[in-house]
This record gives C-alpha cells, structure tokens and sequence, in this order.
C-alpha cells in the first residue's frame, strides 16, 4: 500500500481565499500525484460533503473530505495557510487545512488508517507540531509516527 | 462511571473519529471508563452488550441515525452532534455525569451468573450475532424477564401502529360497518355476508374495506410477533420459530396476548432447556437446524393446546355463563364487571367473554351493556396515551411512540392499543386499566348510555344514547387509569429491590431516584 501521506502532498504556504480555493489547490496536488484522476468531479464530492455541514472544527482546523469515486487510494492532503480559511467553525478561520480523500468502495484496512489519522487530530500536541514543522518531510514523518507508529 | 458512546457521521471518514478520540480523552481525563463505538466507514465494531448493560450512561454524538438505537433503550442518555464531542467533549461528558446521577446507587451490583462453561461460550456467541435484543445476560431474573418481555414488545409496536391506525382509518373513511362488510356479521340490523373472495375485496367493502382488511392482517400478526421475539430474547434464533407457533396458537385457542406471552416464555425456556442438553459430536451438527426447532415447537405447541388451551375453553364458558346468570342484576355492578374483564386481558379470552356479552345483548335488544362495554375497552389505550405524555420519564421511548398511536386506537375502541405497555410491565399496568375501565364500565350504566353500534368507538357516537354524559364516563375513565399507571410506576419503582437501575427504561428513575 502507498503513503497516504507525501511531501508533494503538503502545502506549508497555502495561499487561498476562502474554503473552495483552499481545497481546490490541494485536491491539484493529489491529481498531480495521480490520486485523485478528475479534479471536478471530486471537488464536487467534496463540496457536497462540505454542504451538509461545515467541517471546520474548533481549534483551526478545517477537515475538507470525502468518499469519492474519483479517488484511487486514501490519501491525506496537508495544508498550513497563515491567514487563515474559514471552514465555518465558531472560533474562526483554520490555519491547519487536511483534505481527505477517501475511495468510494475503499476497504476497512484503508479506513482505518484514516480514521487514526482522524483521531490524531484531535490532539493538541499533534496540531502544535504540525504547525512548528519547518518543511514538508517534517509533516509527513509526523503523520507517520503518530498515524502509522512507523 | 462507566460511559458508552456511539459516534457517526455523513462520511464516516473524519468527525466520527475525532469524536470518538475526543470523547475518550475527557471521559479518562475525568476519571471515567469508555467504550465507544464508531459507525464509520471503517466499519462498526458493535459494543458488546455487557458493556451496555453495565454502563451508566449513554452518548449519542451524531450527525445520522445512530445504527440499531433500540440495543441502548432505557439508558439515561446524552445526544448532540459529533461537532459538539469534538469541540468540547468535557462538558458532554459533565452532562452524561448528570444525567447518569439520578439513576445513581453506583454500578449496577450483577447477580452472579449461574450459568456454567458451555453457556457461557454460549452467550459469548449468541451475543455476537445478536445486536438487538436488550437482555443483560448476568442479571437476575427479575430483570431478565422485564428484558425479555421489552425485547418482544419493541418488535411489536410497529405491528400495534400499522395494524391499529389502518383499522381506525378504515372506520373513518367507510364507516364502522366496514368491519362486518369484511367479516361478515350484523350491523344496524343490516346481514354483511363477508367477503370470500378476496379478490372482490374493494368492489365488496370498498377502499375502506381494503384498509380494514390489511390493518386486520398486522394485528393477527401482533401476538405471535410478541411470543416469537420474546423466545429470541431469551433464546436467540431458535427461540423464533417455537415463539411464534406459541403466538399462532394462543389465537387459535383465544388465550389473547397473556397467552401468547406466557407461550413465548415457554418457548425460550424450552429451547434454553435443549441447549443445555450434552449431545453426541455427531448429532450436535443437526441440533440448530432439524431438532431445537423440532422438538421445541412440537412440545411448547402440545403444551398450548393441551395444557392452556383446554383449560381457557372451560374458563371462557364458565364465565360466559356467569355473566349471563347476572343478567338483570344491579346494572352499575354489571358494568364495574364488564369493566374489569375489557381491561384484563385486551382480545384475550376475559376480554372476549365481556364482548361477546355485549354482542349477545345487543342483539336481544338490550342497547346499555354495548355502550358500557365499548366505553370500557376504549379507556385503557387512551389511558395510557395520557399517561405517556403527563409523565414522559416512566416509559421508554418505544412505549412513548405507541402512546401516541394509542389516541387513535382507543378513540377508535381498538383496546390492543394497550397491549405494548401491558406485555412490558404487566403486574402494574393491567390493573390500573381494570380500575379505569370499571369507572368508566359502572358510569355508562349509571348514566343509562345505550349503543346501537358494536364497535366503532368515538366514530359511532350518533348511535349513542345520551352522548355527552357518554363521553364524561369515557374521559373519567381515561383520567383514572393515567393516575393509577402513574402511581403503580412511581410506587414500584422506589422499591429498593429494584437493583436494576440500570435496566429499566430511559428515565424511569429521575423522579423517585
């Protein structure tokens, strides 16, 4: 199985105005690494999800995700933008931005390591490092260690 | 404290999880144990049911339905979004705290299981295959039995509110005539032959007919229904099939819902007593599929017929003839009567002798005994109707969603609206509905109401004599029963017997603690 996670897949300047722009330049990351193969389409999955309910959580976090058929393999896309991206959550905008792109029909093995990703999240620490990473290797070792123990 | 806790999401890839984490953080952070189950797209690993039983309190943080809800019925309980467990999972779990409190007396003290090794490997496999039934497996037989009992009722309401509310829609829309177009019988003097051929069924009884007719077939359905999951409660699967021959039977032989209650016992006990029966390894291949459904229906089916049922037949004529021997007797103490036989057993053999009474006067012409009889048997559904929304906390949310229906059956005098809250809890409510059906039984005759319609309920109210005082005897009787149902759950309650705190129905507690 790939990395969910690669340096290309990491963004640590994402310049975006709002949650669409945010998401869009990090879904053309995981077209151009062959992940995700239509980037419309998936943005449209995206948006749909997004429509239900914001997925900005308290803390500075925006989780944009979905379970797409465009997607070929988990993956985690990761971006820090200094503004801020409002994703909807009542404290502000979000500084940490994590796509989530999920296949439609995936198996439970590869929803199990999205959903300790999930879990991780939730964790202080892990949020405080991912914004002291100094460069994409950084984040994506981080996500190894505490997602995948490796 | 021990907590459990369900999460879920639209996607079931992200917020499912982070709740989960969330939660499990605070409730450690406070000093509390955890299990929570994710319903996410990784796939739900169900919470085993000992882990339910024991906790002390229920957190639903979800977004869409929570999978198979009914397995944390009666739990004090705590739902919110899965937003809220992320944001802010400390004070969520500071509510399942209070939530919890009132219901206090600390962890449910089990009694210790008798069961031995085989049983136990048993359990550990029934428990696995089998998510829906709320029976706690370790506690005593007090509570096992109000599981077994709430397991079956929950399996039956749909069929209570299917059944009941087409019937009652028939009666509107086609008059209650509609009844006797389908069964044939005698309405206002008029002969229904009955449709035969069903086929012919909406050209004979019109729309309304075919209403009636469907309504009719969810409420055959309604006592096997309760003997059979009652069985499963007790026995798994192979409790189903004797439970629901026990429940066919009970109607064949009219031994109502108690009959298919006690049937549906029987039959889980049986087939428990099977399973604990040491085989030969080659048989023991052949036991689930060809001789526990064998054996165990051919015996609880033989113990129907033979033991029950012959003796309700002697039963149901020697009361038959009682009742006729009182003919002409002081007419308030007729109806305090016929009052207490409707509400005894609501279509069981008590309540048919009753009816059957009215019908008989009916048709000798005395109008009084009808009215009061149709007065008594549409008082305990809306008794209960009553009861369920003035006291929210002494019912489960499933007996709170038959209560609602039960406006309807019993305005319609379908008396089975009653049977949910009865099956469950049958010492207290029966004889609250006794005590409000002879009210109401003893002041239709006082009053002097006469019924020209054998059934119908408030729809026939242009065939009543003197209607208003009519409809006083039929609120007084509503008024008594909320009370006495309210006063038998409050009083049972505090008992201190009562170690099954953690059991008993979603806020049953709070109000006596």
């Amino acid at each position: 199985m790939a990395e969910v996670i690669t340096a290309d897949l990491v963004d640590l300047d994402l310049e975006a105005g709002d949650r669409h722009e945010a998401t869009r330049k990090l879904a053309e990351r995981l077209v151009a690494a062959g992940r995700v193969t239509d980037l419309d389409g998936f943005l449209a999955d995206v948006r749909a999800r997004e429509a239900q309910m914001p997925t900005g959580i308290e803390g500075g976090i925006g989780i944009p995700h979905a379970r797409s058929a465009h997607v070929t393999e988990p993956t985690l896309g990761f971006g820090r933008s200094q503004r801020g991206v409002d994703f909807g959550a009542e404290d502000g905008p979000a500084d940490l931005i994590f796509l989530i792109a999920a296949p439609e029909g995936g198996g439970a093995e590869h929803m199990t390591i999205l959903a300790s990703l999930a879990r991780r999240l939730v964790h202080a620490s892990f949020r405080e490092a991912l914004r002291q990473a100094p460069d994409p290797e950084t984040v994506v070792n981080l996500v190894k260690k505490e997602v995948l123990g490796q | 404290m021990r907590i459990v806790a369900v999460t879920s999401c639209p996607t079931g890839i992200a917020h499912t999880y982070m709740a989960a984490e969330a939660l499990e953080q605070a409730a450690r952070a406070a000093g509390h144990e955890i299990k929570v189950e994710t319903q996410g797209a990784a796939g739900a690993e169900p919470l085993p049911p000992q882990d339910i039983a024991a906790a002390d309190a229920v957190v639903f943080a979800a977004d869409v339905e929570v999978r198979d809800r009914e397995r944390f019925a009666g739990k004090p309980l705590v739902q919110t979004s899965v937003k809220r467990a992320i944001n802010d999972a400390p004070s969520l779990i500071a509510e399942a705290e209070a939530a919890a409190a009132p219901a206090a007396g600390g962890p449910v003290a089990h009694a210790l299981s008798e069961l031995g090794e085989v049983d136990r490997e048993q359990l550990a496999m029934d428990t696995a295959a089998r998510p829906e039934t709320k029976v706690d497996q370790q506690a005593g037989l007090g509570t096992r039995l109000r599981q077994w009992l709430m397991t079956g009722v929950s399996y039956m309401i749909p069929f209570v509110a299917a059944g009941g509310i087409l019937i009652a829609l028939a009666f509107l829309l086609g008059g209650p005539e509609v009844a006797n177009k389908v069964n044939g019988g005698t309405f206002q003097g008029v002969e229904y032959p009955g449709v035969s051929d069903l086929s012919r069924l909406v050209v004979e009884a019109g729309w309304a007919g075919l209403l009636f007719k469907i309504g009719a077939t969810a409420f055959f359905m309604l006592v096997p229904i309760l003997a059979g999951f009652i069985a499963y409660a007790m026995a798994d699967r192979p409790g189903i099939v004797p439970g629901i021959v026990a429940g066919l039977l009970a109607g064949e032989i009219g031994a109502g819902f108690l009959g298919g209650l006690v049937g549906g016992l029987l039959a889980g006990a049986i087939v428990m007593a099977i399973k604990r029966v040491k085989v030969p390894r080659g048989v023991a291949g052949v036991m689930p599929v060809v001789v526990i459904p064998l054996v165990s229906t051919l015996v609880v089916g033989a113990l129907m017929l033979v033991v029950i049922g012959q003796p309700i037949a002697a039963a149901t004529d020697g009361l038959t003839n009682w009742l006729d021997s009182l003919s002409g007797t002081n007419a308030v103490l007729l109806g305090i009567l016929l009052g207490l036989m409707m509400a005894f057993d609501m279509g069981g053999p008590v309540n048919k002798v009753a009816y059957a009474f009215g019908l008989a006067s009916l048709a000798s012409g005395n109008l009084e005994v009808m009215a009061a009889v149709m007065a008594a048997g549409m008082t305990p559904p809306l008794g209960l109707a009553l009861a369920s929304v003035v006291r929210k906390r002494l019912f489960t949310p499933a007996e709170r969603q038959a209560g609602e229906a039960a406006w309807l059956l019993g305005a319609s005098f379908i008396t089975e609206g009653a049977i949910p809250f009865a099956a469950a809890d049958p010492v207290r409510v029966i004889p609250s509905l006794m005590v409000g059906s002879a009210v109401t039984g003893a002041l239709a005759m006082a009053f002097g109401n006469t019924s020209r319609a054998p059934h119908g309920g408030i729809w026939v109210i242009g065939l009543i004599g003197r209607p208003v005082p009519y409809l006083v005897a039929i609120v007084a009787g509503t008024l008594v029963t909320a009370g006495c149902v309210i006063a038998a759950k409050s009083v049972g309650r505090t008992a201190p017997a009562e170690a099954e705190a953690a059991v008993v129905p979603a806020g049953a507690t709070p109000a006596t603690g």
